[in-house]
């Protein structure tokens, strides 16, 4: 698209598309503008866009992974760098695992016909319109209890005889837990969005590995994969964004030392010193999104379109 | 093996969906016909067949939060539905700045949503936020007293539109993309004859473009809608639901009922009533689909009869 010459335009067109520049970019340049300003800076509001910026809110926020101890900070409130690792443990886990899952079965869905098209992409539509709101309760139910291993059967009795506590071991506060509700969360959306990828690889390349003497799997892995890299990049994005910025689930499930970042500010969102440095938190949490949407826009563009227009 | 090989491949995906997701949906079922407390297992519960079901329908404040969970749905739809295929339509045209503006317009949809309320949260605060700062400005100029413009209290007179607001910010360029991409691929043929027929910019719109995008349009719409159900983390941080119950949509309700107040039982029947109105939505939507497009075939078969 670099070398398209364009049309002559009037004028208010360009008007038009700078606000809506403007518009959309507004609100993340103040993220950006408050992060970097003292909380009385902000309060104020002297100076507008032009002020000192200043670190130490980002110091505070990180003070628990820095190398040094910022002079400011009498002690480490925000424990933002440890939720920081929980967040990309967790979203890059789930990524990867939707991502294998969820191509496995959309291929096998398109190629092997034991069920109609039509009702899978009905299926995964439905499934889609599910609110994490409504699995809010039964994941935390099942999670506290069902889904533990028992304190009178197998290892749990030894765990509470050792260590102590309720004596079970529970999904809920683990990394695996929460991971394993965002893989399924997000596989009915992959699986619609790399079918219509999938729908476009020519047969007779599979065909063809296959006379060679490719089994399915080596055909799926060696010859489909590579084919549909735009496909795997938009969901992979995708998922990532929605296992990144997820709150309610994580927040039902996590525990203090498997805190994602989402939860810890929300829970510090509501007190007012800490202005700037929940600002700075904020920004750090809304760096991933901005690099994929500066980077990967026409695969997230081809994503989003994907879903709705090919579907 | 061989006529193994399908499963195989489907195994994975559909056993952590069956483990993570239908089972739940399940669980919460059961469980909505049972006095459930948080610290309880579910198994030592009590049955209380349809009591949580028929509290709710008789509880003023769900039917508050119903409400609110409609008006904002709807609202956020319509508006951006039309600024969205407005501006597409607007837009459509080899011009310079288009491509900067497709990719800086995702932005608002990729970041949080915990960020993006915490952001709208401060604009719109009563004394230091940027809005009121710019009507206070306003305000001190002769012009604006004049016309009587000064800060509002968003947050606190005005939650929902507030609320409103930051969805339509967050949203709008989700429909702008899609209608856009719809509008590329429209059949150049089409256009190309009702121009030279003489049919006018508007002409052109009105039954030429919208017709041909509208199974699109659609599909953007149901999309649209549903995750407008699902919005919770914007508004919880903006608003936490207040003041009052002013914006306190289900999926809030939802979460308030089993944390705060501890009935799980009563959450998970607000949830199964959340869960059949977006499924009769839904099916309302595929009928349509289904409608309108039968309605065009037939239309297609009768022109074909007579010509």
């Amino acid at each position: 698209m670099a070398d398209t010459t364009y049309d002559r335009q009037n004028p208010a067109f360009y008007v038009l598309i700078a606000i809506l520049i403007l518009m959309s970019v507004g609100p993340v340049i103040i993220l950006l503008a408050n992060s970097m300003r003292l909380d009385v800076d902000i309060t104020s509001g002297v100076g507008g866009l032009i002020f000192m910026p200043t670190i130490r809110n980002y110091e505070t926020a990180l003070c628990d992974i820095l190398w040094y101890e910022p002079e400011h900070l009498r002690f480490c409130q925000i424990r933002f760098g440890g939720a920081f690792i929980n967040s990309i443990i967790i979203a890059l886990i789930s990524t990867a695992l939707t991502l294998i899952f969820g191509c496995m079965a959309a291929y096998a869905l398109v190629r092997f016909k034991f069920m109609g098209r039509d009702t899978v992409s009905l299926s995964t539509l439905a499934v889609r319109m599910i609110p994490p709101a409504v699995l809010l309760v039964p994941v935390f139910g099942l999670w506290n209890n069902a889904f533990c291993i028992d304190n009178d059967t197998l290892v749990g009795g030894w765990i509470r005889d050792t260590f102590g506590g309720r004596g079970d071991v529970c999904l809920a506060g683990t990394h695996s837990g929460i991971i394993i509700v965002y893989v399924a969360m997000n596989l009915p959306f992959v699986i619609w969005i790399l079918q219509s990828f999938i729908v476009q690889v020519p047969k007779s390349l599979e065909e063809a590995a296959r006379v060679d003497g490719a089994g399915p799997f080596q055909v799926f892995f060696l010859v489909v994969l590579p084919l549909i890299k735009p496909g795997l990049a938009a969901a992979s994005i995708f998922t990532f964004r929605i296992a990144w910025n997820e709150y309610l689930l994580a927040s039902a499930l996590a525990d203090r030392d498997t805190m994602t970042v989402p939860i810890l500010i929300v829970n510090n969102a509501s007190e007012f010193d800490g202005l700037g440095t929940i600002f700075a938190t904020g920004m750090l949490l809304a760096i991933p999104p901005i690099l994929f949407t500066l980077f990967a826009s026409r695969q997230i563009i081809t994503g989003m379109t994907a879903g709705a227009v090919k579907g | 093996m061989n006529r193994m090989t399908p499963y195989m491949f489907i195994a994975p995906a559909a056993l952590v969906m069956a483990l993570a997701l239908f089972y739940p949906i399940g669980y919460m079922m059961w469980g909505s016909f049972r006095d459930w407390d948080p610290t309880q297992n579910i198994s030592e519960t009590e049955f209380v067949g349809m009591a949580n079901y028929v509290r709710l329908w008789g509880d003023a404040f769900f039917w508050e939060s119903f409400s609110v969970t409609l008006i904002f749905a709807f609202t956020v739809v319509v508006v951006e539905m039309v600024i969205g295929v407005g501006l597409a339509l607007l837009l459509d045209r080899n011009i310079r700045g288009m491509s900067v503006l497709r990719t800086l317009f995702i932005l608002p949809m990729m970041i949080a949503p915990v960020v993006v309320g915490l952001v709208w949260r401060f604009m719109f605060h009563q004394t230091y936020g940027t809005f009121n700062r710019f009507l206070n400005w306003v305000g001190d100029t002769w012009w604006g007293s004049f016309l009587g413009i000064g800060p509002v209290d968003w947050l606190g007179q005005n939650p929902l539109l507030s609320v409103i607001i930051a969805d339509i910010w967050q949203w709008t360029p989700f429909i702008f993309i899609l209608s856009l991409a719809a509008l590329q691929s429209l059949p150049r043929s089409a256009l190309e004859a009702a121009r030279i027929d003489g049919a006018t910019g508007w002409q052109q719109v009105w039954f030429i473009k919208l017709p041909l995008m509208a199974p699109v349009l659609v599909v953007t719409m149901l999309l649209r809608l549903i995750d407008a159900f699902k919005v919770l983390e914007v508004i919880l941080v903006m608003t936490g639901g207040g003041p009052g119950l002013s914006t306190e949509i289900l999926a809030l309700r939802i979460a308030r009922t089993a944390r705060e107040f501890r009935e799980l039982g009563e959450a998970a029947a607000m949830s199964n009533y959340l869960l059949m109105l977006l499924m009769l939505l839904t099916l309302g939507m595929f009928a349509f689909n289904r409608w309108t497009e039968a309605r065009s075939r037939k239309l297609k078969f009768a022109a074909e009869e007579e010509g």
